[in-house]
């Protein structure tokens, strides 16, 4: 080749960049100036008959979403789907935000909210009729997640729930004659009784954080705080630094693995005997009928162990439908998301094709949670749920760069797992790469 | 292979040529584990995929599993082979027909800036077509296409290796002395390409298929940013997708491993089909 073809190269590169460039910057601010008229002060039914554009990743939804269909002929939705949000989903609703075509309605999970929020991309429908109104309806703690420390605010509908509670292998527990743990003093005396019996009483999960994120959760503390736009970060705080320890102490003296959750590994660790608990939201109830297979019949679940005497439960997972900035129908949005996460045809559905646990009280009633399961001996499981549920402290609150707080705090821990330094460390050093992120993207932080 | 003259079999050495078939069989081996798991992974049932060997057979259910992946959501998984064969099929075709002409043309016309907009193609050589989904994306966004068919195939049918590839084969093989026999006898330029060139190039256009079609099949990136209706997917995508609710719903753990089997099918169908001509003509090529 000649000399000059590099050259021409990175010509021909900074020139599609440079397009790329010019077509972003274009479209995002046509985006902008569509959201300015989204605002919940003017959402007015629109005339005519309307069509909706929804991206969900629950499977089976388009089931879910023909019955309203069927119901609301002047109302169409159509169904969009994709991976769930941190596999590439998120992403894409932002790229679709700066080319201004996101879809009228999306699902986002609680933790990803208020990123959606800092960078504009939602349109409060608070003001939309019926939405303020159902808030009674709602878990306590869903409704401050979707309100996002603004009072009149509302920017999503909360969709499903994860509150949490713990597995236990009663089979196991008896058979060695240890008393199921209450209290997490308890629950670490019981540790060492089964590590006596070969066994470890729990796999602690170092790469999946929101587990972690779940016991702080339940412990009162809060990750993040905002008042109007400054945002407090307390990774460090008491309660986290607290849950820290304690787990460190466990790993340390060989109480608990901490093999990688979602594996084949951690899948056998339960399915061989392993494992003894898991603290785990309600879908993990799913996740050890699949993962292992062979205790079916073994496992119990119990209110997970406490702080002190006060009931109090963490919560793992769960995601709201929201809709984005720019929809040309507030009003009608508004309306479907709360058919989809308030109706009871729709929880019915959405149990039925997704085993989604919703986030309102009547719809945890549901019939078909409340019957026995024979995977956990037919004890009625969502019960302790629902209660776990309602215990939840509604303090805590997401920030606007979970993805880099996951990742920051999964790294320091699994280096911890393996000896250097520990779970407190890490959460000292994420607290400070959190601080300049957010300072980093302009967003105020305060103290 | 057989027809290796046997004069270069006895000047090896029995020591290199066992070393040679030790590293061969190392590769294959690393190569083809991933697939035996996989085949043997698709045959179990749901319950004995983490309990029993991964390497063995235990209960046979690949029927049902078949089964039970082309109908699961209304039978999407066969339209996603589909899109999957028109995407990396037909856009692979086009390409190589583009490049074909565009290399061809590179080749043997002599006109001003020639070598200029040669060396802008080899500069989209070296761009990763990952790093173009973006763009593309909002390209596509301001003509309000994306989420169609379209935007996943007409970015699909661009090859500036197939391009480089053309033109450095054509320069090769195809005489000027043919074209101009081709001229003189009256056939029009297009006429000669399509009927003395490309039949002259078949062996670089075939790679220039099998890499484009692989190049398709694997571009995973682009439908991932550019579609949202389930049902214009490539099957790389709607399995991506099922991975990622495995936890929602369980059986879904069993499909991707059964959906994975099946769409390395068509890719192997390709290989097994084309590779005589490639074999043909890289040969011929050395032989010279």
């Amino acid at each position: 080749m000649k000399i000059t073809s590099p050259l021409l190269g990175a010509a021909s590169v900074a020139l599609l960049l440079t397009l790329a460039a010019c077509g972003g910057g274009d479209s995002g601010s046509e985006g902008a100036a569509e959201g300015d008229g989204g605002a919940a002060a003017d959402c007015e039914p629109s005339d005519g008959e309307v069509s909706l554009t929804f991206f969900s990743w629950v499977p089976g939804i388009e089931g879910v979403v023909d019955i309203w269909n069927e119901q609301n002929p002047e109302v169409q939705v159509e169904v969009q789907t994709g991976p769930n949000g941190n596999s590439g989903t998120y992403q894409n609703f932002f790229n679709q935000l700066e080319a201004g075509n996101p879809p009228d309605l999306g699902q986002i999970e609680f933790d990803a909210l208020p990123n959606f929020r800092v960078q504009d991309g939602l349109t409060d429908i608070g003001g939309c009729e019926g939405v303020m109104d159902s808030q009674e309806q709602f878990v306590d703690w869903t409704w401050s997640q979707v309100q996002l420390g603004e009072e009149d605010a509302v920017y999503a509908i909360p969709q499903d729930t994860g509150p949490m509670a713990m597995f236990y292998r009663e089979d196991l527990f008896t058979e060695a004659g240890i008393e199921v743990p209450t209290t997490w003093e308890e629950y670490a005396a019981a540790a060492e009784q089964v590590r006596e019996n070969d066994g470890y009483i729990t796999n602690f999960s170092t790469s999946d954080i929101n587990q972690f994120a779940g016991f702080v959760w339940q412990a009162g503390g809060s990750w993040f705080g905002n008042e109007g736009d400054t945002w407090q970060v307390g990774l460090d705080s008491e309660e986290s630094v607290q849950v820290a320890d304690y787990w460190n102490g466990l790993i340390q003296d060989d109480l608990v693995s901490t093999l990688p959750p979602w594996t084949t590994e951690w899948d056998n660790a339960y399915n061989s005997g392993d494992a003894w608990t898991w603290v785990s939201a309600v879908w993990g109830a799913n996740s050890l009928m699949s993962g292992a297979p062979d205790t079916e019949g073994s496992w119990r679940v119990a209110p997970m162990p406490t702080w002190g005497d006060e009931q109090a439960a963490g919560n793992w997972g769960g995601s709201t439908t929201a809709v984005f900035r720019g929809s040309e129908h507030p009003h009608e949005a508004a309306q479907f998301a709360l058919w989809l996460n308030t109706s009871e045809e729709a929880h019915e559905a959405l149990i039925e094709a997704a085993n989604l646990y919703p986030a309102t009280t009547e719809g945890q009633q549901l019939p078909a949670l409340s019957e026995g399961v024979p995977f956990y001996g037919d004890q009625e499981i969502y019960e302790v749920f629902t209660e776990a549920g309602a215990t939840v402290p509604t303090e805590w609150t997401w920030g606007p760069t979970m993805t880099q707080v996951y990742n920051d705090v999964s790294d320091g821990f699994s280096a911890a797992a393996s000896g250097n330094g520990s779970l407190a460390e890490a959460l000292t050093s994420t607290q400070e790469s959190t601080m300049s992120a957010l300072e980093s993207q302009g967003i105020p932080v305060g103290e | 292979m057989s027809a290796t003259p046997s004069s270069t079999a006895y000047r090896q050495s029995p020591v290199s040529r066992t070393v040679a078939m030790v590293v061969l069989g190392v590769f294959t081996l690393y190569f083809l584990t991933p697939i035996w798991w996989l085949f043997i992974a698709a045959t179990k049932e749901r319950g004995d995929l983490t309990t029993t060997n991964p390497l063995w057979f235990s209960d046979l259910n690949l029927v049902e599993n078949l089964q039970g992946v082309f109908t699961y959501g209304d039978g999407i998984l066969p339209r996603w082979l589909i899109n999957s064969v028109l995407y990396a099929g037909v856009g692979s075709l086009v390409a190589t027909v583009l490049a074909g002409m565009c290399g061809y043309a590179l080749a043997k016309y002599a006109f001003p800036g020639r070598e200029l907009i040669f060396n802008v193609v080899l500069g989209g050589v070296l761009v990763p077509a990952t790093a173009l989904a973006l763009p593309l994306f909002l390209i596509f966004a301001q003509v309000g296409a994306t989420n169609t068919f379209w935007s996943v195939f007409l970015p699909s049918i661009v090859s500036p290796f197939g391009v480089y590839l053309a033109r450095i084969y054509a320069a090769s093989s195809v005489p000027d002395e043919l074209l101009e026999a081709a001229r003189l006898d009256g056939a029009g330029e297009v006429r000669t390409f399509f009927s003395v060139s490309v039949r002259l190039m078949v062996p670089a256009l075939v790679t220039v298929y099998l890499f484009q079609f692989v190049a398709i099949w694997n571009n995973f990136f682009l439908p991932l940013i550019m579609l949202r209706d389930e049902r214009l997917f490539p099957v790389t995508l709607g399995l991506y997708n099922w991975n990622t609710v495995v936890n929602q719903v369980p059986e879904l753990r069993l499909y991707v491993l059964t959906g994975s089997l099946v769409s390395i099918v068509p890719l192997i169908v390709v290989f097994l089909l084309l590779q005589r001509f490639w074999r043909s003509g890289l040969g011929t090529g050395s032989l010279k």
